[in-house]
């Protein structure tokens, strides 16, 4: 019972994944008239189940309900309450967001349960601590994604998933390579196991142990979307419903990001191997951000565009992990970057592409071009989004200032200066095809002169996303403490 | 108190944003309010800074952010000091200037007046932050509203010139973001105050030499000092005319404190070893800016390059390390956003009226614009360093202060005054007197309020601080009296 209870964020997804559907199939046999009451009840549901889910781990909190389930297949610490507030927010602002696109759908109930159900995937993913459990983590918010993505049904659409589906499909076989290195060299499929090996490995497991940590980078580094596992990124990105594109770009990273620091920093934690991991993620993280910012320069498509700026920004993030272990092991300030970096860019990059549905599906085009002059037809919106892509390029008062200054002094403080430089330079270069979108909306003439009005699931989340960075950016100290707290676990 | 002067210009930006669309021409009323209430407080500052006590005073000091396990403290701290203090008076002052002579400004005000309020909050924010990270803050903070008021409101190629400008700048303030944060890190405190005062950086991650060129550059093009200075001519000529001046006032002054503040102070070991080279640049700044500025046929371009040498009188003046040379240099920086300033004022009015800056089409146009012409005359024999007026003194203070130090280079740096003399002069000449040419003789003077007030303000201080110039040195050097301690 105790395992069902610290279990309980995920399940009430998932349980209500399953009465959204059911409610569905319900009112279908009622009657095909009531489509708006059916509508808004869908909508409430999925919002009321992302609600308790948030409750719930707030009660954990409150009660100091922490401590392993499910026989040590997952844990329920602060690093994955965090993850679970993370990702309910980005499920909430989700939902808000696609009403609007799915008004002509009749798949609306099962949109919903699909971004329940992967969700709930995403927070068990932060919770396990076992390899196996992480696997079926990994799939169930995976096959939930590949079908969001696959939605429209039209050409773009279906190629997209496919894509996604087919490297999607290589990385988990990549990934089940590794683990399976892993479990073979250690006997053991729970992280701490493999940890207690890995500290007593002698020089022939040795290098057979960086073998599998090579198969592991490979295989997530597809979920964070880092360079060279970035292939399927832009047209995924293109193809797919907006709203499950901003879902993808941060709630699907930040769960990559959440695996990847259990796998590596608690099971591969050890001094010589993670000497040998942090440089790869130093290489990482300088080939991804200076490639995602050169390609993200040429884009004129700002979907294309917020993809390759995606992968850069991912390049940023590892800048915190390559910090994790370049220096002494139990310095924490590299993962705690990290997630306040997630944090602080689920508001921005949200944000940026909620402002991108309200103004693309008036304009019907996703072309840069096509953006001139909407600050006169919306003011607000454009007001929005230039905060957005500031705190993307890092420039206060956004919040993305205060998470490079972080992630950035992390670097410094584990002797990667020449990292951080090129962490710098790269945000001079993004700068340049951040603020061409502002230069356009408010220096280009307006097509039309007809307003933008985003309804109100739109603007709420819009609201929330805009008042949540600038409060992040100028009080930043609740979320870099609870970001904080969250990787002492590591320590 | 100074987190007022600092904010209070974003209150001004939320009551613009509020008002109703039909009342948009309130909105310039509401940033003049406010700018002036802004200066009444900065004045009253000024006033109350105890100078025989010196250092920093209306200190306010919060934490910011707090990291326990980096045990990494970031701190909202303001505070003024004798060197930034006027640096804050002059800000408060032509942020006001440049909000009345944009009172014409028709296009989208409300917006317009808005990035005027917050450009000027980021502009008090770096001469009053006494955190390193506070300081890049608002030293970031600055693009946003320099971006939008270039490229909306400029004129010529004002989109290319915004980019350049941000581009520039956001380069070099890549570089000191790294500086100061391997400086934070080795020092063990952001805070300005302490690292004022510790003794040599040890144990830095890369050598002490690096930290103080990382942070250098960004100040070396803000300043900004040959070869990083080719952004200035192209902002200053195509920016509006208010913000030229501010440009030219202010902006270009947060190279100049960032170097004595930061650079100087916290790493006068290398700032010593550096020091001739530093007053090499400067003197190159001083003679190439001359130079190239004899050869301008644009009237605001002129003046653009003209900054660039006189701003080498600020670096070179600080290159001599003493109390004499950083006063000199810290007085050239405020005199010169007053004479610059004013002569971007005064060159925007006869754009405005006879819409070419060409100095080959202008002849004889005192006689259209007497008063324009007499105020144009006061500003450039203040530039050119007339004693009596405030050019001089900072001028003569700089090379009392580096002939010692630097001798050849001194007198190269002299040479600057003669050339400057001949391009003010010879300006002046072919634009005001000469042949009245008959094209402009619908042109009108400079009659409005709003003209006249600032013009006359500026030119009040101008002649001021040239016949007293205590009320400005003595300030400045109780702030540079302890930088030129530990330079010693």
């Amino acid at each position: 019972m105790e395992s069902v209870n610290r279990f309980g964020p995920e399940l009430i997804l998932l349980a209500m994944a399953g009465l959204i559907i059911l409610a569905d199939v319900a009112i279908l046999t009622v009657g095909e008239r009531v489509t708006r009451a059916k509508r808004i009840s869908t909508v409430v549901l999925a919002l009321a189940g992302v609600a308790a889910s948030l409750v719930w781990s707030a009660l954990l909190i409150a009660f100091d309900e922490e401590g392993e389930a499910f026989s040590g297949m997952m844990t329920v610490d602060k690093f994955a309450l965090f993850f679970n507030f993370l990702f309910a927010g980005i499920a909430a602002m989700v939902i808000l967001a696609s009403v609007d696109f799915l008004r002509r759908s009749r798949f609306q109930a099962e949109y919903f349960a699909l971004v329940l159900t992967s969700t709930a995937g995403m927070m068990l993913l932060a919770s396990t601590i076992d390899l196996i459990a992480i696997f079926v983590a990994l799939e169930l918010q995976a096959i939930s994604l590949y079908v969001l993505v696959a939605f429209l049904k039209d050409g773009r659409s279906s190629e997209a998933a496919l894509k996604y589906l087919l490297l999607g499909a290589i990385s988990t076989a990549v990934t089940l390579y590794g683990m399976a290195y892993l479990f073979g060299l250690s006997g053991s499929t729970s992280l701490s196991d493999i940890a207690d090996f890995v500290a007593q490995a002698d020089s022939d497991t040795r290098s057979a142990l960086v073998l599998a940590t090579v198969f592991l980078t490979a295989g997530l580094g597809f979920k964070m979307a880092v360079v060279p596992f970035q292939m399927w990124v832009p047209d995924v990105y293109e193809g797919a419903p907006t709203p499950v594109t901003a879902y993808l770009s941060v709630a699907s990273k930040a769960a990559g990001f959440a695996v990847v620091m259990r796998v590596f920093v608690v099971g591969l934690g050890d001094g010589f191997i993670s000497s040998e991991w942090s440089t790869m993620f130093a290489v990482i993280a300088a080939i991804s951000m200076s490639l995602g910012n050169l390609t993200a320069l040429v884009q004129s498509n700002i979907k294309r565009m917020l993809a390759y700026s995606s992968i850069a920004q991912a390049g940023t993030f590892l800048i915190g992990l390559a910090a994790v272990a370049a220096a002494d092991p139990q310095l924490l300030l590299g993962t705690s970057s990290v997630i306040f970096f997630l944090g602080t860019y689920a508001f921005t990059n949200l944000g940026a592409f909620i402002a991108v549905i309200a103004i693309s599906s008036k304009i019907g085009s996703d072309d840069i071009a096509d953006y001139s002059g909407i600050a006169r037809r919306a003011p607000l919106l454009a007001l929005g989004l230039t905060l957005c892509l500031i705190s993307l390029t890092g420039i206060p008062p956004a919040a993305g200032f205060v998470a490079k200054v972080y992630v950035f002094n992390a670097a410094v403080r584990a002797d990667l200066v020449w990292l951080a430089i090129v962490g710098v330079l790269n945000s001079v270069v993004s700068a340049y095809y951040y603020l061409r979108v502002v230069l356009h909306m408010y220096t280009g003439e307006p097509t039309s002169e007809e307003r933008i009005q985003p309804g109100p699931y739109l603007g709420l989340a819009m609201t929330v996303a805009v008042v949540g960075l600038l409060v992040v950016g100028v009080f930043p100290n609740p979320l870099l403490e609870a970001s904080e707290a969250a990787v002492r676990v590591f320590g | 108190m100074l987190s007022f002067i600092v904010f209070f210009p974003l209150a001004g930006v939320a009551a613009i944003a509020l008002l109703p669309r039909q009342q948009e021409s309130w909105a310039k009323w509401i940033a003049a309010a406010v700018a002036a209430v802004v200066l009444a407080s900065a004045l009253v500052v000024f006033a109350a800074y105890d100078r025989d006590t010196g250092g920093y005073q209306f200190i306010d000091r919060h934490v910011w952010l707090q990291s326990d396990i980096s045990r990494f403290t970031l701190r909202y701290a303001l505070g003024v000091d004798g060197l930034s203090l006027p640096m804050v008076v002059l800000t408060a002052f032509l942020s006001l200037v440049a909000v009345l002579i944009s009172w014409r400004i028709e296009l989208r005000p409300k917006e317009y007046y808005s990035w005027l309020l917050v450009l000027e909050t980021s502009l008090l924010g770096v001469f009053s932050a006494l955190d390193l990270v506070l300081f890049f803050l608002f030293w970031e903070i600055e693009l946003i509203p320099m971006y939008f008021l270039i490229s909306i409101w400029g004129s010529g190629n004002r989109i290319y010139s915004a980019w350049k400008y941000v581009l520039y700048t956001l380069f070099g303030s890549s570089f000191m973001l790294v500086g100061i944060l391997v400086l934070g890190f080795t020092a063990g405190t952001f805070d300005i105050r302490e690292l004022g005062q510790i003794g040599e950086i040890r144990g830095a991650i890369i050598p002490v030499q690096a930290i103080f060129f990382l942070i250098l550059i960004a100040f070396a093009i803000k300043l900004p000092v040959v070869p990083f200075h080719t952004w200035l001519p192209d902002a200053h000529t195509d920016a509006p005319t208010a913000v030229s001046v501010i440009l030219a006032g202010v902006l270009l002054k947060m190279g100049g404190y960032g170097i004595l503040r930061l650079s100087f102070s916290i790493m006068p070991d290398v700032a010593r070893d550096a020091s001739v080279w530093l007053a090499a640049f400067a003197t190159v700044s001083i003679l190439y800016g001359a130079l190239v500025t004899l050869m301008q046929t644009d009237l605001k371009r002129l003046i653009a390059y003209s900054s660039v040498s006189h701003m080498g009188y600020v670096l070179l003046g600080a290159s001599a390390l003493g109390t004499v040379g950083l006063t000199g240099a810290s007085m050239q920086m405020f005199t010169h956003g007053l004479i610059t300033g004013m002569l971007f004022v005064l060159v925007g009015m006869v754009y405005d009226r006879a819409h070419t800056r060409q100095i080959g089409d202008l002849s004889g146009l005192a006689h259209r614009m007497p008063f324009i012409a007499t105020m144009m005359v006061v500003a450039g024999l203040a530039a050119l360093g007339l004693p009596s007026l405030a050019g001089f003194v900072s001028e003569v203070t700089v090379f009392l202060g580096t002939f010692g130090h630097h001798e050849l280079l001194t007198i190269l740096g002299v040479i600057g005054i003669v050339l400057s003399a001949g391009y003010i002069l010879w300006t002046i000449q072919r634009v005001f007197w000469g042949e009245p040419n008959p094209r402009w003789g619908e042109l009108t003077d400079a009659t409005a309020w709003w003209e006249r007030g600032p013009l006359l303000a500026m030119s009040l201080v101008i002649l001021l601080v040239g016949l007293y110039p205590a009320v400005m040195i003595d300030l400045f050097e109780t702030g540079v009296a302890p930088i030129a301690e530990r330079l010693a």
